[in-house]
């Protein structure tokens, strides 16, 4: 099923747009945001949308046809009916009759039938889980509370909170979970899926346009739901294999005397009890793989950027950035922690 | 006493002693003891007012945290337990106990001409039971371990290993508990509404409250079980290590959740079908009209809450089932609808073609109209499942189900509130005050949750404690923390105006509307065998049958029809209307209370798991059915 909206289509999208919410511009001034179902990156978005703004420009007309009805009751207030008992079975009643039956029960109908077929038979195509045989490539999203882990089935890559994928390909997305129900979600690019324990579900992933969108778990987990978030960092194809080839490496060993007392930070402390680092003993599994930190742009779920300030106030008070999260503040000295830093930061 | 219908003079020794025969006890012994369907009724209102108070605090609690980006108000596990607590709060103990527990009450045996409900004592049992339950789980809440994982209680993030402790225990036995005193009362209002009609109003002359309220009695019946069974499954997994949830061991995590909604999604029509009702008693009074397509409305009642059956896997459409199920549910969902459509039509067709009089409760039933009609075309929208499945769990979701839960289920509470008051309290209530309480409250929740649908669009997810800069979402947050105070200011109006009216407020008469319905044709407040004489009824508005209620006076006046000897009560065939019997009906019990007090303590007993002492104290659940069954009023010879 080929999608339903092309180029022209997006272009009659915005037409419309212009059209239907020309008084609700003020309220809506925020729409260009990153996360944004009314600003689709890929075409199932855009089809799921360009419905959304014809159910509202339906909506509207609907609403004011009830409120018109009830206006001009209030217009003959006080008056109007010609019964001279108000249980007069006849004053007014066929055509009362006549309008439930054209709009209460002949009208929605239609209605139904036409969201029906656009909704569940067509646009449905587009969004639902895909065949196998239609992606190019696959990705494992793994729920965890509270950050999202990707995988990339085939080879090692294996990384947290920023999911890189080639721009212009149909991608199989697994969505599962380590321990509670998540909901993968970033709306620029699709509609969302359920994690569900002991079960996988697919849904696909395609980005027409290069850049980041930006996702959140959409389904209440506990504590920390509302700091994870995830990236999806749009690249061209070229780029996309060269990070791949990159993020599945062993880390680089540590250089400098700094970077090697870090990593021995690293590995004597708790840290490798939860976290790996391939190419070290390191191999926890609790945390998120830690072998290309340094090339991610966020920590924790989105809530922090990755900068050398903001990852050595996470290690030593997690606890106060972001409360419940799963990592205890760890107590180091001041040049155990330069020196693990050093070692971090030199994992890109 | 406040001014009543003059009864004839010859009448006036009857009178005298009908209200002998079913005085209730002075002072607090009265209410407690009390199988008074009024009283019962006005308990549960006081009740579920307070229990109002403490969800809308809760609201507004959660909408200062979001006032702003990165707020720091309130931590997440304290925002964790005021949304779960807000939902619990306003589904099951403020809509539910008062749409059925205080209007159905109050209202239904007086609307059809009965002198209470079918079964006296079990009605106040019920009221005791939810009293219950509402201290048990706000006890939760004042011990710091409130439930905290939503309303709708997802596992595996609720079950043992993710949410140990007593929180999700309070929530599963305060259920089960509360959903006892829903069934019991369910029951009730089937059988009353069935048999104790009296005599000539076959089932197409009952007024279409009572419709509202059989439908959701019969869906409280056939859904709570399900519910039962969920979180008794969830209670079992937590106590004694079942494995009904755990995917891991054999079980399903989705099971769970089709439990639920098989409860959850009917219990939505339930909350706002006995609203419909309060509304199509308030739309005939002040438009003096009966309601237009009046079949179609009664047959549409009943339909929303069954439809309401086959929809509730709408819930789940983003847990990944078969695109086939997931269509099936999309075009049942489709098929509710129109019974929802046949309705608003019906309601403003009438006004139209009536004579309409836009007071407070007018007005709030046309906000009701508003607000159900944009958050029905938004419900529809979710029958589109690729929709669905972009905004299900976002702050779409929300501002739809807030827009039919406030607007379609709380204004015409606050209409009916209007509405009935002169009847309650036999006073009315002050008119512009009413008005300015209408407008602020409907332009707060419009300000308050009109934004959720665009931030909602915008990427908000549900049930987060707080939010990120920079994605837009602040000036809508800020619009709808603003609405959020706007509401409460004019929900504090609106109580402020009945309260003053209730000590300032003009003598109000028997029937200050000229309203459609038999409860207008006695005294406000009624008397305690609400009619003396059994009223004869020849259609559903049977306020506006003057010769009928000529009758009624001259029968009076020559004690025909008058049941004296006792408390006695007609009983009608359930569809026709025709006289069967009369029985008598029970006095003031203390066993009610005393049953609800002793399960109350087998609930306490389980929540600490304590097996042993729940199994004694269930002797003493026991022993109060047995005092019950002893005090069995005589059957009529």
């Amino acid at each position: 099923m080929p999608a339903l909206t092309t180029n022209r289509g997006t272009r009659q999208g915005r037409w419309r747009r212009l059209l239907l919410i020309a008084p609700l511009v003020v309220v809506l001034a925020g729409c260009g945001g990153v996360q944004n179902a009314l600003n689709p990156h890929s075409h199932p978005a855009a089809d799921i949308a360009n419905l959304f703004w014809w159910m509202m420009g339906i909506s509207f007309g609907g609403l004011a046809l009830v409120s018109g009805i009830m206006i001009a009751a209030w217009f003959k207030r006080g008056r109007g009916g010609t019964r001279s008992h108000p249980n007069d079975r006849e004053a007014g009643e066929r055509l009362g009759n006549k309008v439930v039956i054209a709009l209460g029960v002949v009208m929605p109908i239609c209605v139904v039938c036409a969201l029906f077929v656009v909704g569940d038979a067509l646009i449905i195509n587009v969004t639902q889980a895909p065949a196998r045989s239609s992606t190019s490539l696959t990705v494992k999203a793994i729920g965890h509370q509270w950050w999202w882990q990707f995988e990339y089935p085939g080879t090692r890559a294996d990384t947290a909170d920023e999911m890189h994928i080639p721009v212009d390909t149909r991608i199989n997305l697994i969505a599962t979970t380590a321990d509670v129900i998540h909901s993968f979600w970033v709306p620029a690019l699709n509609r969302k899926i359920d994690t569900i324990p002991s079960h996988a579900n697919h849904i696909l992933i395609y980005a027409n346009k290069l850049g980041s969108y930006r996702g959140q778990c959409a389904e209440y987990c506990g504590l920390q739901h509302a700091h994870m978030a995830m990236l999806v960092i749009v690249q061209t194809k070229a780029a996309f294999r060269s990070w791949l080839h990159g993020e599945a490496a062993k880390a680089r060993p540590p250089a400098t005397r700094a970077e090697k007392a870090g990593q021995k930070v690293f590995l004597d402390g708790p840290c490798s009890s939860c976290h790996t680092i391939r190419g070290t003993s390191a191999s926890g599994f609790v945390g998120p793989d830690l072998t290309h930190l340094a090339s991610r742009k966020w920590l924790a779920g989105l809530t922090i950027p990755n900068r050398p300030g903001y990852l050595g106030g996470w290690i030593m008070d997690s606890q106060h950035i972001k409360p419940g999260n799963e990592m205890p503040d760890i107590n180091l000295t001041g040049r155990q922690l330069r020196n693990l830093l050093a070692y971090l930061e030199s994992l890109g | 006493m406040a001014t009543t219908v003059p009864p004839p003079a010859s009448a006036e020794p009857l009178v005298e002693r009908l209200e002998q025969m079913w005085q209730s006890r002075p002072g607090i012994l009265g209410w407690v003891m009390t199988t008074d369907h009024k009283r019962i009724g006005l308990l549960y209102f006081w009740t579920t007012l307070v229990l109002f108070g403490a969800g809308g605090a809760e609201a507004l609690i959660m909408r200062t945290q979001l006032i702003q980006p990165n707020n720091n108000v309130v931590g997440p596990a304290t925002y964790d337990e005021l949304f779960t607590m807000h939902g619990i709060t306003m589904i099951f103990f403020f809509i539910i106990p008062m749409t059925t527990g205080a209007f159905g009450n109050y209202l239904l045996p007086l609307m059809i001409g009965a002198r209470d409900m079918a079964f006296p004592r079990m009605n106040a049992l019920s009221y005791w039971v939810f009293l219950g339950s509402a201290i048990f789980i706000y006890t939760s809440l004042f011990a710091g371990v409130a439930p905290n994982a939503g309303w709708f209680d997802y596992v595996p993030l609720a079950g043992p290993k993710y949410d140990p402790g007593h929180a999700i225990d309070f929530y599963c036995l305060g259920i089960i508990f509360n959903g006892i005193s829903s069934s019991l009362a369910s029951a009730n209002f089937i059988v009353t509404i069935f048999k104790l009609r009296a005599p000539g109003m076959s089932i197409n002359r009952m007024p279409l409250f009572c419709y509202a309220q059989v439908a959701a009695s019969f869906g409280l019946l056939f859904a709570l079980p399900s519910l039962t069974v969920a979180t008794t499954f969830l209670f079992l997994d937590r106590t004694i290590g079942t494995h009904f949830y755990d995917a891991a061991k054999g079980g399903s995590t989705l099971l769970w959740q089709h439990l639920f909604w098989f409860f959850g999604h009917p219990e939505v029509y339930i909350l706002i079908v006995p609203a419909f009702g309060i509304a199509t008693e308030i739309i005939p009074a002040f438009t003096q009209r009966r309601v237009v397509a009046f079949p179609f409305v009664a047959i549409a009642e009943l339909l929303v809450v069954f439809i309401g059956f086959g929809v509730w896997a709408h819930h789940m459409f983003a847990t990944g089932m078969p695109t086939v199920t997931v269509v099936f549910f999309a075009a049942a969902t489709a098929v509710v609808v129109i019974p929802s459509t046949i309705q608003v039509f019906a309601w403003t067709m009438t006004m139209f073609t009536g004579r309409p009089r836009f007071r407070t409760p007018l007005l709030f039933i046309c906000g009701f109209i508003f607000m159900f009609v944009a958050g029905g075309l938004t419900g529809i929208m979710f029958l589109a499942v690729p929709f669905d499945q972009q905004v299900t769990d976002t702050y779409f979701v929300i501002a739809h189900f807030h827009y039919i839960i406030f607007g379609a289920a709380v204004f015409p509470i606050f209409g009916g509130m209007y509405y009935w008051f002169p009847k309650v309290t036999g006073k009315l209530y002050f008119e512009l005050p009413g008005q300015i309480s209408f407008w602020t409250i409907f332009l707060g929740t419009n300000l308050l949750f009109f934004p959720m649908h665009i931030v909602g669009l915008e990427g908000m997810t549900r049930r987060v404690y707080t939010y990120p800069g920079g994605l837009g979402w602040g000036p809508e947050n800020l619009a709808e923390t603003i609405g959020a105070y706007l509401t409460a200011l004019g929900i504090v109006v609106l109580f402020a105006n009945l309260v003053v009216s209730f000590f300032k407020g003009l003598p109000a008469g028997p029937d200050p509307w000229h309203g459609a319905t038999l409860e207008w044709t006695i005294s406000s407040p009624p008397p305690e065998y609400n009619y003396a004489v059994i009223p004869k009824v020849s259609s559903a508005y049977a306020n506006w049958d003057y010769p009928d209620r000529e009758e009624d006076r001259r029968k009076l006046a020559s004690a025909v029809m008058v049941l004296d000897q006792g408390h006695e009560q007609p009983v009608s065939s359930p569809v026709d209307g025709w006289w069967t019997e009369i029985i008598e009906m029970p006095h003031d019990s203390p066993w009610p209370i005393a049953l609800a007090f002793s399960m109350f303590l087998v609930f306490g007993a389980l929540l600490f798991h304590q097996w042993i002492v729940a199994g004694f104290l269930t002797i003493a659940v026991a022993y109060s059915l047995l005092g019950w069954h002893g005090t069995e009023p005589q059957e009529a010879e």
